[in-house]
């Protein structure tokens, strides 16, 4: 299992750095000057050494290499020097935003406590309503229950967010009043009244993308629970008289939980992409925001991290999800 | 889900293939009502327009802001118009020809999408299954792209091709020419692993060795033996596709990077009401219902032909 784990984090290595090179030979083809907010009043000589202080004048290779280079040396340098306090950077070149002038990372750090707040929470709850929706359908199969189940999966993953989205802010923000619509970034929590006011502007966010995780996870838990239910060994744990509860819940449910925990895993990088736009319905500055501002103001460093850093997430989910199979299905070996 | 009360395909004395699939995805009524909406919503937006005779860019300043007819019931002092049954927008556009052609575009990029990432996804999955030389870089090559952030990318793709294409093709065409194939390359992917798995299977079967035996050569096996046979997967991904790229178009649209906003697709209407939705919400509404809506019944669509094309359900 070890040395798989380990053979799988090599062979990551070129598949990152591969898709490094693509995210960045595109955004090379970019159109957008970074230099066209100026004012007009700049001579172009001055612009061009403006241009080649920000590191355009080289050709791409050498500033794929720098970016390489700055992304996973020099960063991770700042990042312990901040943690321990101690002095490996040495004042490196860090990457910088062409938008504020500011480091990348330090803007992104900004952006991870809200991203992490909404979309984690969504799919935590997501992923808590899923499980039970989908035991209890494959249980009682084509019962109301189960249709209903199947309906409103079928509703959750065809109705696209930002119609959803929109659609909780007309009722419940504009005709009831109950939520605001608009979350509220600088608000800290250090009261139980404020704690309120947190719950209240994370509801409506946070349901919109639940709605659409459970739609997806129940679906699978319900396929995965639906094989296992008319399989010999169930026969046989309630022919040893074992209660309904116990066949179903310990020997059914840990069986039909392997392929559902790695489609969970799955699930997390897409969850990051598809906050995107949840995000900008209720305006909340996450990375998903920061990823649209950046694009529409042409910020190639930042938009070059960013995808990076998805990118990064897919590959490393993937590899979790395999790895996991391993460890709860005895029956799969990789070695 | 199979219906039991369903007629049981074969008791009618001659019937072929094609129709015991068509009355099992009928029994499916998920399957049967998503088909009718599908016609109906594509009926609305083809036929529509010659039936509802009014230009969906005229401005009217004098009619503008006006409310859905139906407004009347609970506010009598709207500003409501027979002549106007959806109402107009903030410059006096009529709602129901701005749905009629936004959603002419909506569904020809969808179906133009999903074709390309169809065909795409077909050619990767039967080279791949068929050729054993090419299927390891081909399936490495499907893994990888599948490991793209491919939102971010969608989006960086958008913004970087636009301006180009603009020039080359003007505004219209080239925007729906650069989201067709945007999303056509970035949907491939799952068909061609369906389809290399299943062309994999039929590999091993006996009538395949026998072609092979008098002498079949590739170019006549694949579109003779192996096409007709993974024609159910492909037909239940070009459903997911179609479901996809609407939605995918009316995402990009919504966030800024689809099309110019004198040409109206679904996903645009939506985006450019969300700022008035507290006074008009039927704005954000109607086209919100119409791809929501439309995406179900592919989805529903979907779900009865996996069930009609599988030969293990179908006629039990």
């Amino acid at each position: 299992m070890l040395t798989y784990t380990i053979r799988r984090l090599f062979l990551a290595i070129p598949t990152l750095l591969f898709i490094a090179l693509v995210i960045f030979l595109l955004l090379e083809l970019a159109p957008g000057d970074p230099m066209a907010e100026m004012p007009l009043t700049i001579p172009d000589e001055v612009k061009q050494r403006m241009r080649e202080a920000l590191g355009l004048g080289k050709p791409w290779y050498t500033r794929f290499g720098l970016w390489l280079y700055q992304f996973f040396v020099v960063e991770p340098q700042y990042w312990i020097d901040g943690t321990f306090g101690t002095d490996f950077a040495g004042g490196a070149q860090r990457i910088i935003s062409f938008q504020s002038r500011a480091p990348v990372f330090d803007i992104i750090a900004q952006r991870v406590p809200q991203t992490l707040w909404v979309v984690g929470m969504s799919y935590i709850v997501g992923v808590l309503i899923a499980l039970p929706i989908g035991i209890i359908s494959a249980y009682r199969q084509y019962s109301w229950f189960d249709n209903l189940g199947t309906f409103i999966s079928m509703v959750g993953f065809s109705v696209p967010t930002f119609f959803t989205g929109v659609l909780l802010i007309v009722i419940f923000s504009v005709n009831l009043g109950w939520f605001p619509s608009i979350y509220d970034t600088t608000h800290k929590v250090e009261s139980w009244a404020d704690f309120g006011f947190q719950v209240k502007q994370m509801a409506m966010p946070v349901f919109v993308l639940a709605l659409y995780n459970a739609a997806q996870i129940s679906r699978f838990m319900r396929a995965s629970m639906l094989d296992n239910l008319n399989q010999d060994y169930v026969r046989t744990a309630r022919a040893k008289g074992l209660t309904e509860r116990v066949v179903v819940l310990v020997h059914v449910l840990r069986n039909s939980m392997i392929p559902v925990i790695t489609v969970i895993a799955l699930g997390v990088p897409s969850v990051f992409g598809g906050a995107i736009i949840t995000e900008q319905v209720f305006k909340v500055n996450g990375l998903g925001q920061l990823l649209i501002i950046a694009i529409q103001a042409s910020d190639i460093p930042m938009v070059m991290t960013l995808t990076f850093i998805f990118a990064v997430l897919i590959v490393l989910f993937n590899l979790i999800a395999d790895v996991l199979y391993g460890v709860f299905d005895p029956r799969i070996r990789y070695d | 889900m199979t219906d039991p009360s369903a007629p049981i395909a074969g008791t009618k004395a001659p019937s072929s293939l094609w129709r015991n699939v068509w009355s099992q995805f009928r029994a499916h009524r998920g399957a049967f009502w998503g088909g009718l909406f599908l016609v109906f919503i594509t009926l609305f937006v083809l036929v529509g327009p010659l039936m509802w005779d009014v230009d969906a860019q005229k401005l009217d300043m004098r009619g503008k802001n006006m409310r859905p007819i139906y407004t009347v019931l609970w506010d009598a002092d709207a500003k409501v118009s027979w002549t106007r049954p959806l109402g107009t927008d903030n410059l006096g556009r009529d709602t129901l020809a701005k749905m009629m052609a936004g959603g002419q575009v909506s569904l020809a990029v969808g179906w133009t999408a999903m074709i390309l990432s169809l065909v795409l996804g077909t050619i990767i999955g039967v080279l791949a299954g068929f050729f054993r030389r090419l299927d390891g870089p081909l399936m490495r090559f499907t893994d990888l792209v599948l490991s793209l952030p491919l939102l971010p990318l969608l989006l960086v793709m958008m913004l970087l091709f636009r301006d180009p294409l603009r020039m080359a093709f003007g505004p219209e065409t080239g925007i729906f020419i650069l989201i067709v194939v945007v999303i056509g390359i970035t949907s491939w992917m799952n068909t061609a692993r369906i389809v290399r798995g299943d062309v994999l299977a039929l590999k091993e079967q006996e009538f395949i060795l026998a072609a092979r035996s008098i002498g079949t050569p590739a170019r006549r096996m694949i579109p003779r033996h192996i096409l007709p046979n993974v024609l159910s997967p492909i037909m239940v991904s070009a459903t997911l596709g179609l479901a996809n790229a609407i939605i995918t178009e009316s995402a990009l649209s919504f966030l800024g990077l689809g099309f110019p906003s004198d040409f109206p697709t679904w996903g645009k209407l939506l985006f450019d009401s969300v700022d008035r939705m507290t006074s008009y919400p039927e704005r954000v509404i109607w086209p919100g219902i119409a791809i929501s809506f439309t995406v179900l019944s592919v989805n529903y669509i979907g779900d009865g032909l996996r069930d009609a094309l599988d030969p293990r359900i179908r006629g039990r």
